[in-house]
């Protein structure tokens, strides 16, 4: 008994000087740690969970061209990324909506400065199931589905609805934390937050949306693009009417602006002090540059040509 | 001395004897035959709780299994992560960081936990008020939902007074806490269950108390304060959110340190895909999942072993 | 020799005996190892305080802008609307149903489970059971929720075609998936209680005659519930701080029902979701994280002191 003991007491020891070896093992290649800071080979990214797809697929083509350099990418949400970009805790944070006022001031008292840069665009989808006849909404419509006061319940109900359907509503939507919902309610009600509070709120998961509209006859959801573009078969996209008559939501009419007013952008905000170092200037311009193959990668809809000239603009004039 | 009025003392202690007899005879014998269909009854109910429990983890891994299957290869233990090829990516990333949180956690929580456990079982007089606080606090602490310990661990740890950054090490500790309770309470049961006798005894051939606890009471209880050093690992190892909030990364190539740089864990990998709409991430996340069960298997059934050989029955 | 002289001959020697056996020289490595043990306790109590500490401001910022009563006692819980709605009932009877389903499931599996693995099962049996009682405890949180979604959720509809079924999320599906997950910590902890009752008295018990059941349910578990209390009250907190399955199959709509097939949010699911959700850190919104974390940290101290005060009255001591 005692000698079995005494193997696991040594087995202790040997598994903490294992991990203090480790730890002391190769530090030699990141300096830096963690953190902006002139010449430091470690980028760190943190925000949206929406914008992280293409952060990653920009950061895993950037070191397939840079193997010295490594970029981290965290997902704290948009809120959580600013609080720590602001803090200098990230060289470049992941935002799905623009950045608030108190974010400002408090990135301003810490003397952290930013700009605003678009690496892609989105067109928030209405899907609802193959199986519905109706084909385009207009957005008086839809404020009258998603409105607060709204009691609508029924696809009958719809006002100046062009075909006969007479199917529950069954309403999805993301959470109400989710930039997703800021950018609908306010795109579509007027104010962020405005929203009927009688929907299914899928949490976390936007697939479970689209699970639910294949399974209900009159379900309705709304969600970025890459959801409806990977489920083309089990989801429908209706058409939105934003006063210039029916547009379906593709890359080219959200790039033309003509999907209105659905159509939003999604951003990047590298700081000052991390454009200064040699590495963050590299990767922004690279991930700016090559938006194409990025956007692709993650499902999204690339920058129009102007789009991509005044981000470079942007970037410049923080390095100025 | 006078004795009180009453039959005399043979006949009272016989009656007294009898009546204790026809209690514990009653509360104790079979009856009847009804009692043993009763029996047979009560040991099917036994098979039938467990038989609930053994089909819904055979559920779980078959469905795991069926999920990501197609998707197992070698490749999921030894590449690096992938946006671009989720055909060839894998978890080696994140399996390092779960092994260096997880080694951060044990190495924390067996000297801490015990040490807890000792003190509150062997060493500390009950009647005193702080220590009576002691234990409603670990209590408590038990049931904090892992989230809050993630708040903790960015005022704290991360940033705050011991400002270490968003490294595997703040991870380990934030972790170690969320489990500690787990340890001390499952140790307490098993430091509890050493009879006083054997304690006594040492005590009584003049040994101090730190060598009774070391020599005797330890050593008797380690199978249970494994039982808790198990429960509190294998809760840790899927733990995410609280990970989250201390900045463990979802994406990162190379492969970490445990004080210095960024790190990611498996159950954090795994969430990430999941919620992709790409169906490659999605099946990337189910293997993910068998990779993890893989992992805790390894490790419960090394954890195992230790327990059986040190099994005591009083 | 009259009794006050016994008396105090009896004391004499009993100050001579003492003086003897007491430690010829104060022992230091004794008072450092109490010391050290001691630390290990309290720091149980520093992390309370850290965790008070690290909720209040946020708490505090929270109060200045919504009033006590509408939080504790409204019962619309809308905090990110337009039109905000600050009344926590909906997440907390969300929480507490949630903990209900679970130990509907968990107890009654985990503990026969394990007087079967303490009294009855064959110890060859007893070593395969056991460690894979604990696989399910080292699943994944993220792979049990997936589960409860895509195959728990339809097989309860089948099951019980006649309930109001609407949507992909339910919060009694959610709590059965925590009480499974629950099932192992009940039954290991409970087993081991049980195996910790001394053999002489189950012995003694079948000497008497006692059946296999008897002992079971009339000795051993009475003599055990100490630490069986201690395993439920392990299993209620794990329920209500559960996050990650609840958030993945209860869906996230803060309505006040008991009815189990809604959709229905939960405290630890809403703050994992805000916390990690797009909302800026300086608003009303972002401090319910606060607000909501010191109720359930209020609401499981409260819990707890109820648990410690039954445990402390039934607790059997044995020699």
């Amino acid at each position: 008994m005692r000698s079995s003991l005494r193997f696991l007491r040594v087995g202790a020891l040997v598994a903490a000087l294992v991990l203090v070896a480790a730890a002391c093992g190769d530090d030699d290649d990141n300096g830096g740690g963690d953190g902006g800071g002139g010449g430091s080979s470690t980028i760190r990214i943190d925000g949206s969970s929406t914008v992280a797809p293409l952060s990653e697929a920009a950061a895993e083509l950037f070191q397939e061209e840079n193997s010295s350099v490594t970029v981290d990418v965290a997902t704290s949400g948009t809120g959580g990324g600013f609080e720590k970009f602001c803090n200098g805790e990230t060289d470049i944070s992941d935002a799905s909506r623009q950045i608030a006022d108190d974010e400002i001031a408090a990135c301003e008292a810490n003397g952290i400065t930013f700009e605003e840069v678009t690496v892609a665009n989105d067109a928030l989808s209405v899907l609802v199931n193959p199986e519905n006849p109706v084909d385009c909404l207009t957005v008086e419509q839809l404020t009258a589905i998603w409105a607060p006061d709204s009691t609508l319940s029924n696809w009958s109900e719809i006002p100046g609805l062009e075909v006969d359907f007479d199917e529950p509503l069954d309403l999805y939507g993301p959470g109400t934390d989710s930039g997703t919902f800021d950018y609908f309610t306010d795109a579509i009600n007027g104010e962020e937050g405005a929203q009927r509070t009688d929907y299914n709120n899928i949490g976390e998961d936007d697939n479970q949306g689209i699970t639910g509209i294949t399974g209900s006859t009159g379900g309705m959801f709304y969600v970025g693009f890459s959801y409806f573009v990977e489920n083309e078969g089990a989801a429908k996209a209706l058409q939105i009417d934003g006063g210039e008559g029916c547009v379906e939501p593709s890359i080219e009419t959200v790039q033309d602006g003509s999907y209105q007013p659905l159509g939003r952008g999604l951003f990047i905000y590298p700081s000052g002090q991390a454009l200064e170092s040699q590495n963050v200037l590299d990767f922004v311009t690279f991930y700016i540059e090559n938006q194409a193959t990025i956007t692709e990668a993650a499902g999204y809809i690339p920058l129009t040509d102007e789009q991509e000239a005044e981000a470079l603009t942007k970037v410049e004039s923080l390095t100025g | 001395m006078s004795t009180p009025s009453g039959p005399p003392r043979t006949e009272r202690t016989r009656l007294a004897v009898s009546g204790a007899r026809a209690a514990t005879e009653n509360v104790l014998r079979q009856s009847s035959r009804g009692d043993k269909a009763f029996n047979g009854l009560f040991l099917a109910v036994l098979l039938l709780g467990l038989a609930v429990a053994l089909a819904a983890i055979a559920a779980i891994l078959i469905w795991s299994f069926i999920e990501g299957a197609p998707r197992l290869s070698w490749g999921l233990i030894t590449n690096g992560p992938s946006t671009l090829h989720p055909e060839e990516a894998g978890y080696r990333t994140a399996i390092l960081g779960s092994l260096l949180v997880i080694g951060g956690v044990i190495v924390l929580i067996v000297p801490l936990g015990v040490g807890a456990a000792l003190y509150l079982e062997e060493y500390a007089d009950q009647r005193r008020w702080w220590n009576r606080l002691i234990e409603l606090n670990i209590q408590n602490l038990a049931g904090v939902p892992s989230i809050v310990f993630g708040i903790l661990g960015v005022a704290f740890i991360v940033r705050g007074p011991l400002s270490m950054g968003f490294v595997a090490a703040a991870g380990s500790l934030t972790v170690a806490m969320l489990v500690l309770p787990t340890v001390i309470l499952a140790s307490r049961e098993a430091l509890r269950a050493v009879p006083a006798s054997i304690r006594e005894g040492s005590l009584a051939l003049g040994a101090t108390p730190w060598q009774t606890t070391r020599r005797q009471v330890l050593p008797a209880a380690v199978s249970g304060i494994l039982t808790g050093v198990i429960l509190a690992v294998a809760r840790a190892i899927g733990e995410a959110a609280p990970l989250l909030l201390v900045g463990a990364l979802t994406f990162s190539t190379r492969d970490p340190e445990f004080f210095e740089g960024g790190y990611t864990v498996l159950p954090v990998a795994i969430f990430n895909f999941a919620g992709r709409p790409q169906p490659e991430f999605r099946e990337l996340a189910a293997a993910g999942v068998i990779v993890m069960l893989g992992f805790v298997l390894v490790m419960n059934s090394f954890a195992i072993y230790l327990r059986n050989r040190f099994e005591q029955r009083w | 020799m009259t009794a006050p002289d016994v008396a105090v001959s009896s004391t004499q020697a009993g100050m001579i005996t003492r003086s003897r056996l007491a430690a010829a020289r104060p022992r230091y490595g004794e008072m450092v190892i109490k010391a050290f043990l001691f630390g290990c306790a309290a720091l149980s109590v520093g992390v309370t305080f850290a965790i008070v500490l690290s909720l209040l401001f946020g708490t505090l910022d929270f109060f200045r802008e919504v009033p006590v009563g509408d939080f504790l006692f409204g019962t619309e819980w809308a905090p990110s609307f337009a039109n905000a709605q600050f009344g926590v009932l909906p997440i907390v009877v969300g929480s507490l149903s949630v903990v209900f389903w679970a130990m509907v499931v968990a107890i009654p599996v985990g503990l026969l489970s394990a007087i079967y693995l303490a009294e009855y099962a064959p110890p060859l049996i007893r070593r395969v059971v056991k460690p894979t009682l604990e696989i399910l405890q080292g699943i994944p949180t993220v792979a049990i929720g997936l589960f409860a979604l895509a195959f728990l959720r339809p097989l309860a509809e089948d099951v019980f075609p006649f309930a109001s079924w609407s949507g992909p999320f339910s919060i009694g599906v959610a709590g059965v998936a925590v009480g499974l997950l629950i099932v192992p910590l009940v039954a290991s902890v409970s087993d081991d209680a049980m195996r910790a009752v001394p053999a002489s008295l189950r012995e003694g018990a079948y000497a008497l005659g006692a059946s296999k059941l008897k002992v079971s349910t009339r000795v051993v578990f009475p003599a055990a519930i100490s630490g069986i209390v201690a395993a439920f009250v392990l299993a209620v907190s794990r329920a209500i701080g559960e996050t990650m399955v609840v958030l993945l199959a209860a869906g996230a709509r803060p309505q006040l029902t008991l009815d189990p097939t809604k959709s229905v949010q939960v405290m630890t699911a809403y703050i994992g979701q805000t916390a990690t959700g797009d909302i800026s850190t300086g608003s009303v919104d972002y401090y319910t994280i606060f607000a909501v974390g010191s109720l359930l940290f209020v609401m499981t101290f409260a819990m707890n002191m109820v648990a410690v005060r039954f445990v402390r009255r039934f607790r059997e001591v044995y020699e």
